[in-house]
């Protein structure tokens, strides 16, 4: 094996290859190959460095050069300048946007000073295909120290570290593996929630994407635990890159004893088998999920009987998500009290977040627990876009809710994400400016939930029905005052009687959003106004007549014939017969059009 | 019921690929997955033949094909379009995307053109948020979109 001296890593995430990194990936090769470098320089295939926004990303080792904004036609430059010279391609590097400055080590950039990467350390770092290159980094040795002691101290030292459920309902995971040990039966199972359906969010997917064998050893360990000799990762169809790097990792995983039969010499067996979703966001409750792996539609069933007691095929099951079981080696190896001295008092250690939105830096990020959510958008996202001005920013997916300036400097952890009527869910975060209407996000989010009820619970498939009708009502111009309270009381309803977790969380976008949005829901309804422009229904198309050149494109465009006007001179927008389609708005040619 | 027969060929394909999971009904989800990545859609009598290998009753497998969003019983053009509705792309303007499309295909989510060239629809996340808003033609990735790109796009496909 030739011993290099340079390594490129290049981002093979889904983000960074819609941006061409495969061909990036080639084209370096290829450049090396022309170079004669075959054997000092190698092109690494990683998973996602997180900084998607600046994707692709090439980052060259041993320099810690970080290249942003990649492209195909880059590959020569990067290796006749850096590879052969020494010298860096200043262009590619990051610049500050304060500063104006080029920095070139991903360690000095603001989006990677305030994070702490504990699920997401291998991410960037490791080729995900080379089981080798996980374990040097301390790969298995944490299954290697669990198998030498009993499942009763491992547990102990979960449930030392204070960790807590990252799928979004935040339960103490000790705690669980505890109960699922104690439970009876001959066939017990570990299941991997990999069914990440919150849109927005990525999470787990860059997890699997980028060190899927972090998951098997945590999946081992647990069933270690719990005395279960079987796992079952239940992932989405719709990600088949993590799906591939995950059976490749199974593979390999396999081939050298640390899945299958005997593990380690240990006389512990277990392997791993994957489960297809097929895209229904109820299946991320675990009920739900364990029917769907069962072949059935994904239904969830009252709880108890937990899935500790009474889970797949009647067995008792253990479900745990990705990110999860991401933290698990690493508390085995750095060891639980360094992992509960991170953190907040109740919610220890980090949180992964999918930062995206109108945010400058939209990324993968995770920041010790406690992190302000100013700290996350101004200082790692670095601002909003354009330079408009923040005003909310969604965390929870549709189960989570608005947050608003007044939270900008709380603390992000389980309970004070609840406290302020959101959640910390899996881990979406939705950043909205000024141009966004509230009641048309809540109405986006109530849209998303009727769509995914299951159906079975009257509350979540009514309920919700009627919440996205009076919502859609008051973004049409036609809401009263008495609707408002109907959705206040509507939602608490639904709250209190619907039979799982996404009909109980479904109404808190709609609760959120009149709590800290009042006077926005109020516009709609008296003043008939969307503060943002954006309900169609309410907006009024004006000419401004200092503008207008009078070219007629907008009268020739308009299907109402609603536009007034003689050639070379101002023309008038009839209100009255405006439909209010924006035609007009996006023909005219000088900006003289204005929504008001 | 429709009724469009299958030939034995198409038969002896469902055969081997409910065998191939043992004919067990807990395995249903991935026997449709496959049979879906066959035929291209899950038509009635597919799923009669499956409900017939797997000994389950047609409405279970009914149950499940229209319970998922992935299992369609509509055939697809011969592209499919798929516009990322997820929140990141909604709040950098995927709905204008999908209205553009709409006006120009001439047609709904969940359709086929007249040509049968194009499909449309709509999914949540493909997870390259930092390119919001996003669309999928095939495995194609289109992304930081916006309304006048399209008929560009569209032209590239025959």
């Amino acid at each position: 094996m030739p011993n290099y001296k340079m390594s490129l890593l290049c981002c093979g995430g889904t983000g960074c290859r819609a941006s061409q990194s495969v061909e990036i990936v080639e084209r370096l090769r290829e450049e090396i190959r022309k170079a004669g470098m075959e054997n000092d320089a190698q092109v690494v295939v990683t998973g996602c460095f997180g900084f998607c926004e600046k994707g692709p990303i090439v980052k060259v080792i041993p320099d810690n050069t970080f290249y942003t904004s990649v492209k195909p036609e880059d590959a020569e430059e990067i290796v006749r300048e850096h590879v052969v010279k020494g010298r860096k391609v200043t262009r590619l590097l990051y610049e500050d946007p304060d500063t104006k400055t080029h920095i070139s080590d991903s360690k000095h950039m603001g989006f990677y000073q305030k994070q702490l990467r504990i699920a997401l350390r291998n991410c960037g770092f490791i080729n995900p295909e080379n089981i080798d290159e996980y374990i040097a980094r301390d790969g298995y040795e944490a299954l290697a120290k669990v198998l030498q002691g009993t499942p009763q101290e491992a547990i102990e030292t979960v449930k030392k570290s204070g960790l807590r459920g990252r799928g979004g309902g935040g339960f103490p995971t000790g705690l669980k593996w505890e109960i699922a040990s104690k439970s009876r039966g001959d066939q017990k199972y570990v299941v991997c929630n990999a069914d990440e359906g919150d849109p927005g969010a990525f999470m787990d997917r860059s997890i699997l994407e980028s060190d899927p064998n972090s998951v098997i050893e945590a999946m081992a360990i647990c069933g270690y635990c719990i005395g279960a000799t079987k796992g079952l990762v239940y992932i989405r169809a719709e990600y088949p890159l993590a799906v591939k790097r995950l059976q490749i990792a199974m593979q390999q995983a396999r081939n050298y004893g640390l899945l299958g039969q005997d593990i380690l010499g240990s006389g512990f067996d277990f392997d791993i088998d994957i489960r297809y979703g097929a895209g229904a966001f109820v299946c991320g409750e675990e009920t739900a999920l364990i029917h769907s792996m069962e072949g059935k539609r994904g239904e969830p069933t009252v709880k108890p009987p937990f899935p500790a007691e009474s889970g797949y095929l009647g067995k008792p099951t253990n479900v745990n998500n990705v990110e999860t079981f991401a933290n698990i080696p690493v508390i085995f190896l750095k060891g639980p009290e360094w992992f509960a001295s991170i953190g907040t008092e109740k919610s220890k250690g980090t949180k992964v977040f999918a930062l995206a939105g109108k945010i400058n830096n939209v990324g993968l990020i995770e920041v010790p627990m406690g992190t302000t959510l100013r700290e996350v958008i101004y200082d790692i996202g670095g601002g909003i876009k354009n330079g408009k001005e923040f005003k909310a920013v969604q965390t929870g997916g549709p189960s989570g809710g608005c947050l608003t300036k007044k939270h900008l400097d709380t603390p992000i952890d389980y309970d004070n994400l609840t406290a302020a009527g959101s959640m910390m869910g899996s881990g979406g975060m939705i950043v909205m400016d000024e141009d966004d209407c509230m009641v048309s996000v809540a109405k986006f989010y109530l849209q998303f939930t009727v769509d995914e009820s299951c159906g079975k619970c009257a509350p979540c498939r009514i309920g919700n029905k009627r919440l996205e009708e009076i919502l859609d009502k008051i973004t049409q111009g036609k809401g009263t005052m008495e609707d408002l309270e109907y959705l206040r009381n509507l939602s608490k309803v639904i709250k209190d009687t619907a039979l799982c977790g996404l009909g109980q969380t479904s109404p808190n976008p709609v609760l959120s959003t009149i709590d800290n949005f009042y006077d926005e829901y109020v516009a709609h309804i008296v003043d008939k106004k969307c503060p943002a422009h954006r309900c169609k229904a309410m907006r009024v198309y004006v000419i401004d007549p200092d503008k207008c050149k009078g070219c007629t494109a907008c009268a020739r465009v308009c299907p109402a014939g609603a536009i007034q006007g003689e050639v070379r001179q101002a023309h008038v927008i009839d209100t009255g017969k405006c439909i209010r389609c924006g035609a007009c708005y996006d023909k005219c040619k000088f900006n003289a059009i204005n929504v008001q | 019921m429709n009724d469009i027969q299958l030939n034995k060929c198409q038969k002896d394909k469902i055969a081997e690929i409910c065998g191939e999971f043992g004919n067990d009904a807990g395995e249903l989800i991935n026997v449709l997955h496959k049979c879906q990545g066959y035929f291209g859609y899950l038509s009635e009598e597919v799923q009669r033949e499956i409900a017939r290998c797997l000994s389950i009753p047609v409405s279970k497998v009914y149950g499940v094909v229209t319970f998922y969003s992935f299992f369609t019983m509509k055939p697809k053009g011969k592209h499919s379009i798929s516009v990322c509705l997820g929140t990141a792309c909604y709040v950098r303007g995927a709905e204008a995307i999908l209205e553009e499309l709409k006006k120009q295909l001439k047609i709904e989510v969940g359709d086929v053109t007249e040509d049968g060239r194009f499909s449309l629809e709509c999914l949540r996340c493909v997870g390259a948020c930092g390119l919001a808003p996003v669309m999928l033609i095939d495995d194609k990735v289109y992304g930081r979109l916006d309304s006048s790109m399209v008929s560009g796009i569209l032209a590239q496909y025959d």
